[in-house]
């Protein structure tokens, strides 16, 4: 029998040499480091000058750490750079299929006058306000030119079922296309289920559309927020979700939440209203600086501190629902943990480097004109045009796609070259919305310094990252909720 | 435990098997075997019908003792009694010199493993088949003539060694063997993966392009140097992880074994989350617990750890890979030893010709789904937490 070597051979005799990381203090006793591709570790004062001084000893648990998350190698050392390589293209493989939401805003009228609203509200019965066929059909000529293997088509408005006919118009134009285009096509429409009924339904499953709905809360809250005739909004959801449950199937309806002021001392209250109507999980938005709201300051009224910790309690209410073994999601912090724990990005449009405006999603407003996102349609009904490209009845896709207000935006956006975002610790896990800081700074760089898109991103990152880092059982909560994307 | 290799009792009459010292046949105990087929079959005689025409005859004592007559005038061989488990189709090595019978392939079972060489570049602690030096190159001709015996209706068939990879150009020929004689046969291989650093041999492999293989690759550590450690080689981190990746690249289905001992749970956590972010490509996980023989007994101080105390490493590990939807097995395990949160991962597993029970399990209501105990184990200690259920 041959001698058995002590672990100490196996060590390397060289010094090890840093791979690119980004740092930042955490708190008072410690840093964190991150990398490219999202890998991060939060390491005491004195640990973080020994590292960069080259003094952590090869047999420590911190080294250990280090080199299994690529933060150091040994010179010669080939695996570390190409798994790397491996994980940034992973990261940023959706790249390359380009715009795969295309929405369609087939009306701005809507049965609903939310004092809120993101787009500016038209009464129900003034029809100039609907898309009409041939805009619709340039529309999804351009929809097909993209590249992109999986095409989604989201009809929004206004309320969109106030113009059922063109959507389904759409529908079948767009299934009939694909017979060539062979394209994963999906749809959605983005209704309050207001206006539901058995035809709509009917349609929705011979077509496989999946429904987007709007839950904000409590009964008390939702009609609050969302007035109506007959005050009965939370009524005419409820009923509607039922419906198109039954008949599409759970998965095929999901519901997003609007915060408002209102909210904020409710959070509880809406996530048990999210659990009472079986939804397993919610997304608790940050209200956007849009139309109605940018206009009548509603959204003044709190500050980023504020939603901050109606966040949190929210959270740490979910967190807990979750440890008691009903899973249920937070879809903000899935999309920033996916970030954090998985080599994929979630191509969120509003969390995304580079931006997603017009590349992962596209809108073709009412009247033809083509904008870059939601919120530079939303900017537009403002009236600032600055992120509308051109428009379906006059300009070609290559115009479109190739348009400097398009390219500009994206390349001063980047978030890996943008000054303050490329040295920040938290910029693998973060994003860039150019439309917003434009929007609020004038600038689609803006300032980050007082950016509360900045402000409110990394104090939710570092506040996932502190609830891991203090509890391996939320950890594991988290890997729950993003390891399978 | 079944033995598989034993000293033959008698062997008689073999003065008509043409010039040669050993055979590699197929037996069989069916005495209406086509005429054609029996010059290159043994029969195994189990009754008082001896159908003419069989290379040769085979017989327990007791058997013999009976037939006698009829037996002497037959080439024959009398086994000793542990091999009395033989059957039809079984395959066996019979050397006439030294009078030695070896069991290649027994039909019976799920888990035929066939070893390619024990020669290995890796030197592990826990090594079950202590590596050998030699030239021994004579084991693979023997498989070359098995393979083409196999039954064609056999499930499944595992290659290892030692390194079987070692002689990479004879290993590429024996699966495609494998692949032209058993079609229907999955394949499962058990490599250290170093030699799959060269992307041209990952290339030699996937070209075979066998429908239905695994290759289960050990990776004991996300910290190169207790992997280096514990496989007692170094620069064998390096190479193994750059053979799992080339053989991804290739789609090729890789499996990452890991034994479980005192040295490999000690970042279990960290190995976890290395696999699901570096390796979120591979095919299966598979733990195993220790196996108390070859070099594992001579590094017991070093290996041994009551497999009580990792439960909840080991708990914790499953459900990092679960939550990223990566498939795990947990083989060489008692159930009683482990959490309930495992259990969906816990495969009864101890080969069939190993698996045995302890003292503490007698009236154990749930030993029909529990693997037990190699009878390594049983010999030369377990965990202290047995229990049995009631």
């Amino acid at each position: 029998m041959g001698k058995f070597f002590d672990i100490s051979c196996y060590e390397e005799s060289k010094d090890y040499e840093l791979l690119p990381f980004k740092f930042d203090r955490f708190d008072e006793n410690s840093y964190i480091i991150t990398n490219i591709i999202g890998e991060y570790l939060i390491i005491e004062n004195h640990d973080f000058l020994d590292f960069v001084n080259n003094k952590i000893s090869q047999d420590t648990p911190l080294f250990k750490d280090l080199r299994a998350k690529h933060f150091l190698r040994f010179p010669d050392e080939e695996n570390p750079i190409e798994l790397l390589a491996i994980k940034l293209r992973t990261k940023f493989s959706r790249l390359a299929n380009f715009t795969n939401l295309h929405v369609f805003v087939v009306t701005l009228r809507c049965d609903h006058s939310c004092p809120y609203c993101q787009v500016s509200r038209k009464s129900e019965s003034i029809d100039n306000f609907d898309m009409t066929k041939e805009m619709a059909d340039k529309a999804l000529d351009f929809v097909f030119r993209s590249p992109n293997p999986a095409i989604k088509i989201e009809f929004q408005g206004g309320e969109p079922l106030l113009n059922f006919d063109l959507i389904k118009y759409i529908v079948k134009k767009a299934v009939f296309l694909n017979l060539s285009y062979n394209r994963d096509l999906q749809f959605v429409i983005a209704t309050t289920l207001s206006l539901i009924n058995k035809d709509v339904l009917e349609f929705c499953k011979e077509y496989n559309i999946f429904i987007s709905s709007s839950l904000d809360g409590t009964q008390k809250i939702h009609d609050k927020n969302r007035p109506r005739a007959g005050n009965n909004s939370h009524f005419l959801f409820e009923n509607g979700l039922k419906e198109a449950r039954e008949t599409l199937g759970f998965d095929r309806v999901s519901a997003l939440m609007t915060t408002t002021e209102e909210s904020l001392n409710n959070v509880k209250s809406i996530i048990d209203e999210y659990i009472r109507l079986e939804f397993d999980g919610i997304f608790l938005r940050a209200l956007s600086p849009y139309g109605f709201a940018i206009k009548t300051k509603k959204y003044m009224k709190y500050d980023t501190e504020r939603w901050l910790r109606f966040y949190k309690e929210g959270l740490s209410y979910i967190i807990e629902i979750n440890r008691s073994g009903t899973r249920f999601v937070e879809h903000y912090a899935s999309i920033f943990l996916q970030k954090i724990l998985t080599n994929n990005d979630p191509g969120f449009v509003d969390i995304m480097n580079p931006s997603g405006a017009g590349i992962a999603a596209i809108v073709f407003n009412y009247e033809g004109s083509i904008y870059a996102s939601d919120e530079s349609r939303m900017l537009a009904e403002m009236g600032d045009n600055n992120f509308r490209l051109g428009s379906v009845l006059t300009n070609s896709y290559e115009e479109i796609i190739l348009s400097d207000s398009l390219i500009d935006t994206l390349e001063n956006s980047f978030s890996l070259s943008v000054p303050m975002c490329s040295d920040c610790s938290f910029e693998p896990f973060c994003g860039t919305d150019p439309v917003y800081h434009y929007a609020i700074h004038n600038d689609v760089v803006g300032k980050k310094a007082e950016s509360s898109f900045c402000y409110r991103n990394m104090e939710i990152i570092k506040h996932l990252i502190k609830l891991m880092e203090s509890d391996k059982e939320i950890k594991n909560i988290f890997m729950g909720w993003v390891g399978a994307c | 435990m079944l033995k598989l290799n034993s000293k033959l009792i008698d062997i008689k009459n073999i003065d008509s098997i043409p010039s040669e010292n050993h055979s590699i046949l197929k037996i069989s105990t069916n005495e209406k075997l086509p005429l054609v087929l029996r010059s290159n079959t043994a029969y195994l005689i189990k009754n008082e019908m001896t159908p003419y025409g069989f290379k040769i005859y085979l017989c327990t004592q007791k058997i013999f003792d009976i037939y006698k007559e009829d037996i002497t005038k037959l080439p024959h061989l009398i086994l000793s009694e542990e091999l009395s488990y033989l059957d039809n189709n079984d395959i066996v090595k019979i050397d006439y010199i030294r009078g030695k019978i070896n069991v290649l392939f027994r039909a019976s079972s799920q888990q035929n493993s066939i070893l390619l060489t024990e020669r290995c570049n890796n030197y592990c602690l826990m090594c079950s088949q202590p590596p050998k030096a030699n030239d021994d190159s004579w084991i693979m001709d023997d498989v070359e003539k098995l393979i083409p015996l196999i039954p064609k209706d056999t499930t499944e068939i595992g290659f290892s060694g030692g390194e079987p990879t070692l002689d990479f150009e004879r290993f590429i020929k024996i699966i495609n063997l494998a692949k032209a004689y058993l079609p229907k046969t999955a394949i499962h291989i058990l490599s250290n993966g170093r030699t799959f650093k060269d992307l041209c041999n990952a290339k030699k492999y996937s070209e075979i392009k066998h429908p239905d293989i695994m290759i289960g690759i050990p990776l004991y550590s996300d910290d190169p140097i207790l992997h280096d450690y514990i496989v007692q080689s170094k620069g064998a981190f390096d190479d193994t992880l750059r053979g799992i990746i080339n053989l991804k690249r290739l789609k090729q289905r890789v499996e990452i074994r890991i034994v479980l001992h005192k040295q490999s749970v000690k970042r279990l956590r960290q190995l976890a989350e290395y696999i699901v972010r570096n390796l979120i490509f591979v095919d299966h996980v598979a733990v195993m617990g220790l196996e108390m023989i070859g070099f594992t007994r001579a590094n017991l101080n070093d290996l041994w750890i009551d497999p009580y105390e990792y439960k909840d490493d080991l708990s914790d590990f499953i459900s990092v890979l679960d939550n990223y939807k990566i498939n795990s097995s947990v083989y060489n395990h008692q159930l009683c030893i482990l959490n309930n949160d495992v259990s969906h991962r816990y495969r009864k597993s101890i080969s069939d010709w190993k698996n045995e029970y302890v003292k503490e399990c007698l009236g154990c209501t749930r030993i029909s789904e529990c693997g037990g105990f190699f009878s390594s184990g049983v010999k030369y200690g377990y965990s202290k937490h047995i229990k049995a259920y009631s």
